[in-house]
């Protein structure tokens, strides 16, 4: 991490960690030591003084730390993208029609066959990071996939491979 | 079974208007210790009204009011806590000792009080509500502020102090003389720094002794050890107070989280039974005389405090708005000093004006506190801020070019 977090005992109340953006802002989480936790974002103009002081739910912190680590997570493979020549990410969303919809990841045997990896699924806005091949899929998935040009597309071809019973 | 009836009559009476009272303050977003001072007072001796029955009922109430009050406090804090806060904010807690208990202790002498009534009224204007000020810093929405640890660590100190000054002053109180007052001290500072080793090391056996499981056991336990402990500290001439604060410290974890639960109501219900109760044993006739007085000495100790989160927090690096803010939170003197006036005038020992004085004083401070408080919030201060600012970069001499 290159970025500095600070850490300060709250007698009585909890710990508090604050960090300064590259932006010039300051924000911080107090944890409450009754389990409560604040979201504050300090006074651009007077850094010592929080402007707003957000309390979040467990609910609600769980979901704003989900949405930093998958935008985190594809800003990172798109960095790769650009660091290795040749190695794709892509989006691919399971159209309703596919077999494989209620199906394992195991069952796709997408790696042996196109070489090109599933490495996280997104759903209902959540990331589910490196899914394990017992991981089954439901409509309406995105699947991120990393590749070459040819395995990224027989991946969405296989995921496209509509269920002949259905 | 006249007397049984009277005493529910009155008991039930005055808590019904406490809770009106309470009720009253949040509306208007005070904290209720003002409220409930004046209602003791208006029922107390030289009333409004007289209350008989009650009076053994409120001194116990009094009593576990304030052992309650502190094993809370002491439950708000790890012993890891305070002792790793103590060195980084050793030096605040000696500016803020310095800048509050003297002007407190001269006022007492300027009065022609005696050196007891001296020591006494140092610790009045020595020590800030915690109580009140963590209301303060929740509502303006200022835990996450920078110089918040600041505040929080200047308390922690005076809180820790009192376990030094409480016993000291209580064998004064008992006429034991320096020598006397010495040996106590020396007794009390053993009894924090083995109880501060033991919870430290073995804090968690005595929290485990205690399942946090069970409520009722529990609270039966905590409340049981604690008035034990107070008890015993009590007879030891150790103070009641700082035995309950030790039982506080000493608990950890999960047992102090649920304790601290449980325990809430019951300290809100002794805790308002013990300012009525300071009202009760307060003759209101003797205020006037004392008013202003009490006025001066608000006026000089609320300056004193705010220049000691000035500095407290100027040393931690805080800006100046910063420094602002610490200063007048600090302002707000309530339940300890409410404490130490009772423990004065329970012992008769000091002049009856001393309560009268003390609670003018609490109840000036603690009313303009929180409006103090909120200074720094407002345009013009924060404008008169930057113009002053302003000014002194004027004032510094221009770099001289080569």
């Amino acid at each position: 991490m290159r970025v500095r977090v600070e850490q300060t005992a709250l007698p009585g109340i909890g710990v508090r960690h604050d960090l300064l953006t590259e932006s010039g802002r300051r924000l911080g989480v107090v944890s409450h030591r009754n389990g409560r936790r604040d979201l504050v974002l300090y006074d651009p103009d007077d850094p010592d003084s929080c402007q707003h002081d957000i309390p979040l739910t467990d609910d609600e912190a769980e979901a704003l730390a989900d949405i930093l680590g998958a935008s985190l997570m594809l800003g990172q493979l798109s960095g790769l993208r650009d660091q290795a020549a040749g190695l794709l990410t892509e989006q691919i969303a399971i159209p309703a029609g596919s077999k494989y919809v209620g199906r394992r990841l195991g069952d796709t045997k997408a790696r042996t066959r196109t070489s090109a990896s599933i490495v996280a699924v997104l759903r209902h806005g959540e990331v589910i990071a490196s899914p394990d091949p017992t991981f089954r899929f439901a409509a309406g998935d995105v699947v991120v996939v990393v590749g070459t040009r040819a395995g990224l597309d027989g991946v969405t071809a296989i995921l496209a491979d509509s269920d002949p019973d259905g | 079974m006249h007397e049984s009836y009277t005493l529910l009559i009155e008991v039930g009476a005055l808590l019904f208007l406490l809770g009106l009272l309470g009720r009253l303050s949040r509306r208007v977003g005070l904290s209720p210790i003002p409220l409930y001072l004046l209602a003791g007072l208006a029922v107390g001796h030289g009333g409004l009204l007289e209350m008989h029955a009650s009076e053994e009922f409120f001194a116990v109430g009094a009593e576990i009011g304030v052992i309650l009050l502190l094993v809370m406090l002491g439950l708000e804090y790890s012993a890891n806590e305070l002792v790793g806060n103590l060195r980084a904010a050793a030096p605040a807690g000696l500016i803020d000792g310095v800048l509050n208990a003297l002007p407190g202790a001269a006022f007492a002498l300027l009065l022609g009080w005696d050196w007891t009534a001296a020591v006494v009224l140092a610790g009045i204007t020595w020590v800030s509500s915690s109580g009140v000020i963590a209301k303060v810093l929740g509502d303006l929405g200022r835990v996450g502020n920078r110089e918040t640890p600041v505040i929080l660590s200047v308390l922690v100190i005076e809180d820790l102090a009192m376990a030094l000054y409480l016993p000291l002053v209580t064998a004064l109180l008992a006429g034991v003389g320096l020598f006397g007052g010495l040996k106590a001290l020396v007794i009390a500072v053993g009894t924090v720094l083995l109880v501060l080793v033991v919870a430290i090391r073995y804090g968690h056996l005595i929290s485990t002794a205690m399942s946090a499981k069970d409520p009722e056991a529990l609270l039966l336990g905590v409340l049981g050890m604690t008035l034990l402990v107070a008890g015993v500290a009590s007879k030891l001439q150790v103070s009641a107070a700082v035995g309950a604060f030790l039982v506080g410290i000493a608990l950890s974890g999960p047992v102090a989280h649920h304790a601290t639960e449980l325990l809430t109501p019951l300290r809100d219900l002794f805790a308002a039974v013990f300012f009525v109760f300071f009202g009760l044993v307060t003759d209101p006739r003797d205020i006037p005389p004392v008013l202003l007085p009490a006025l001066a000495l608000a006026v000089v100790t609320m300056g004193t405090k705010v220049l000691t989160g000035y500095l407290a927090a100027r040393r931690a690096g805080i800006a100046e708005p910063g420094r602002w803010r610490a200063g007048l939170a600090l302002v707000p003197r309530g339940e300890f000093s409410i404490v130490i006036a009772g423990l004065a005038v329970s012992s008769g020992r000091v002049e009856p004006a001393l309560a009268a004085l003390a609670a003018a004083y609490v109840l000036i401070t603690v009313v303009t506190g929180p409006m103090l408080a909120r200074l720094p919030d407002f345009g013009w201060f924060k404008q008169w801020l930057r113009r002053r600012a302003a000014a002194a970069r004027r004032m510094e001499p221009l770099p001289t070019p080569d």
